[in-house]
């Protein structure tokens, strides 16, 4: 891609200061979309430099049990995908940080690849995760994002062989997203050590920038990873925040303002120079 | 359409059958599902593996399955003879077991030593569980609370051979939630453990492979018929969940023009969408657990909600082989409902003192609507897929009758 995208920016911007990016993941339409445009703009005013819009699906088997119980709840109130796209065109996002679909292939398929890909672009969404549709598969796909001035990010996991990586950071463009931990989302206690050699070895062959995320939740967390990637995505930590909204455990101003408190101290703890 | 002729030498390297297949998969599977092709393909060549599972599939698994010529059946329906491809006299009562033994002695040859597998009516979990006490490898078969219901037999029996039963409790707690299980389980478990799926559904080699195992079964019913009666059958007929039996009994048929080839799938209650499993006659052409096939789907993609009697048929996805030779025109697909596969089950029980499992009652009922059509020079033969006996327990219970 020849052009400079909005996600390449806000992570060349942050790279010329030193600082990682904070990109939380929220589900789109748990409990409502109304809440949905809510978060969304309570996460822009915390200082989050990207957010990843996860498009409810009935068989996510790249996600764990708090994310499904997240999708099966927005899907209970029936959110349809052209009601996320209208939900989000309302919301100014050229005003907001770069807004990422986070979206399975069988959505984008049925709906159409054009079709789906207008009107993410309309609504204002800068780039895609497809998390089950792999490199291989990306082929046709992968002209039509680009086309649109969008980014499709790819996943590289821990038990990617490095010719397989090596085609990966050839294809994705934006941002290369790291899972940290085989396995399906949700909050882990530790990062694992792992990762410091996979990330080490991506950086010599890749200039994209690498945000890890499954299983980063704390503060901390991001401080061990500073140097080493360019950004972290979490993902469990605030949809596991909505669980109690529709438990009816909190309403939604205490909850979006734990929600601000926490992507506050992340986009904080990212945002802090190399030492 | 200018559609070409169906041919056996599909899928190509890429997985893909026609247009369908492939593999649609989060990248923690690429690698293994790279390996497993791999292996599989050196297991296909080497003599040694072919002769330990065909010893297995002669002494413990107790084949060649006869074919059976139902005589009073045909009789009285007064048309086409049918003949019956006797599955469930296998070990364990079902087709499943085939592939299962297949896929453990593929398991020893990568070195792993932990087994998972999904089941829905507990055919395969229970083949899945036979296989690993076999072997000695650890099983674990997630399966839908609603399955776990209506099938307590194949349950107690999976435990009893030391396979751990993981109850799912997602979605519609049925099959198609228990693949989702399973593929979470082997996304954190890959480098130790092989996912035995129990269909032609699912990423590239799966459906290919599980066909191939399952493929005893079409050229063992080739030379039955022509041993008996001396040419290849008219007409071949069997039910289509995700479509593994009707598979292995179609794929070897499928470069003889002159042989007609129905799958059947489950009608449920009616044809509004929730009501049937009919993927492939009232589905559209999607994505569902790692590979591109007909799927039953709102028009945003969403799984929709299946309904059948029968808990080994109700999947809204099939193999992408399937689609692939309903594109062509290969094999015919039809639907037959709840009440029709009940009859069905009934009437082999009396007139030939079989008692089907509900599954394969869907194939025997598009068999007893076809021979009258037919003269009696024709022959039906009908993929006996299963027993009935996990299945009288239901049964019972919906002819409202007491055990």
């Amino acid at each position: 891609m020849t052009q400079t995208t909005r996600i390449a920016s806000v992570f060349s911007d942050l790279r010329s200061r030193g600082h990682m990016a904070f990109m939380p993941f929220i589900t789109a339409g748990d409990p409502d979309l109304s809440a949905t445009a809510d978060v969304v703009r309570t996460l822009a005013e915390a200082g989050v430099d990207l957010i990843a819009v996860g498009f409810p699906y009935s068989d996510p088997i790249a996600d764990g049990p708090v994310i499904q119980a997240s999708y099966t709840r927005a899907l209970e109130h029936k959110v349809h995908v052209r009601d996320i796209f209208s939900t989000i065109k309302q919301l100014e996002t050229e005003q907001l940080p770069p807004l990422v679909a986070m979206v399975s292939y069988a959505i984008i398929f049925r709906t159409g690849l054009d079709t789906f890909l207008d009107e993410a672009h309309a609504a204002g969404f800068a780039g895609l995760i497809v998390p089950d549709l792999p490199g291989d598969e990306a082929e046709d796909f992968l002209p039509l994002v680009h086309s649109r001035g969008m980014d499709l990010v790819e996943l590289i996991s821990p038990t990617t062989p490095p010719a397989r990586a090596e085609r990966i950071c050839r294809q994705s463009s934006g941002f290369l997203y790291c899972i940290s931990v085989a396995g399906t989302t949700g909050v882990r206690a530790e990062l694992p050590a792992q990762l410091r050699t996979q990330l080490e070895s991506l950086h010599t062959q890749t200039d994209l920038p690498l945000a890890v995320g499954f299983g980063v939740s704390r503060p901390e967390q991001v401080d061990s990873l500073r140097g080493r990637a360019d950004g972290v995505i979490v993902r469990s930590a605030i949809v596991k925040m909505f669980e109690r909204l529709s438990s009816g455990a909190a309403n939604r101003a205490t909850v979006l303002k734990e929600i601000g408190t926490f992507a506050r101290e992340m986009s904080t703890a990212a945002h802090q120079s190399a030492g | 359409m200018n559609q070409p002729a169906a041919t056996a030498a599909v899928p190509d390297l890429q997985g893909r059958f026609g247009e369908f297949g492939r593999r649609y998969v989060p990248e923690t599977l690429m690698h293994a599902l790279e390996q497993l092709t791999e292996e599989y393909e050196k297991a296909r060549r080497d003599e040694a593996f072919q002769a330990e599972l065909s010893d297995l599939l002669r002494n413990y698994v107790g084949r060649p399955s006869p074919l059976y010529y139902a005589k009073r059946l045909s009789d009285q329906l007064g048309g086409a003879r049918i003949y019956l491809k006797r599955e469930d006299l296998n070990h364990t009562g079902a087709h499943k077991i085939n592939n299962t033994l297949g896929q453990a002695l593929l398991t020893l040859r990568m070195g792993k030593r932990r087994v998972i597998a999904e089941t829905g009516a507990g055919q395969h979990g229970g083949a899945s569980a036979t296989a690993c006490a076999r072997f000695g490898l650890e099983c674990v078969v997630y399966m839908g609370e609603e399955d776990i219901r209506r099938q307590k037999l194949n349950v107690f029996n999976m435990r009893l051979m030391g396979a751990e039963v993981r109850p799912v409790t997602s979605g519609s707690r049925t099959l198609r939630d228990a693949i989702n299980e399973a593929m979470r389980d082997w996304m954190a478990s890959v480098e130790t453990t092989h996912y035995i799926i129990g269909s032609v559904v699912g990423p590239h080699p799966v459906p290919m492979m599980v066909r191939d195992f399952l493929a005893v079964i079409g050229p063992e019913t080739r030379r039955q018929a022509v041993e008996q009666y001396g040419r290849l059958p008219d007409e071949v007929i069997a039910c289509v969940g995700g479509g593994s039996n009707s598979a292995g009994m179609f794929y070897p048929f499928v470069e003889d023009a002159d042989v007609r080839l129905t799958g059947v799938e489950a009608g449920g209650r009616g044809t509004s969408p929730g009501d049937h499993a009919s993927t492939l006659c009232y589905g559209n052409k999607g994505v569902l657990h790692g590979s591109y096939s007909y799927v039953l789907q709102d028009e945003d993609g969403q799984t929709l909600d299946v309904h059948s009697i029968s808990a080994g048929l109700d999947y809204p996805g099939v193999g992408p082989e399937h689609a692939y030779w309903k594109e062509t025109g290969r094999v015919t697909y039809k639907s037959i409902t709840d009440d029709e596969a009940l009859q069905a089950f009934e009437t082999l029980a009396r007139t030939e003192g079989i008692i089907p499992a509900i599954e394969s009652s869907h194939a025997i009922a598009q068999a007893i609507k076809t021979a009258p059509t037919l003269p009696k020079e024709q022959s039906l033969v009908v993929c006996l897929s299963g027993r009935g006996d996990k299945d009288v327990n239901e049964v019972a219970r919906l002819l409202g009758r007491e055990i």
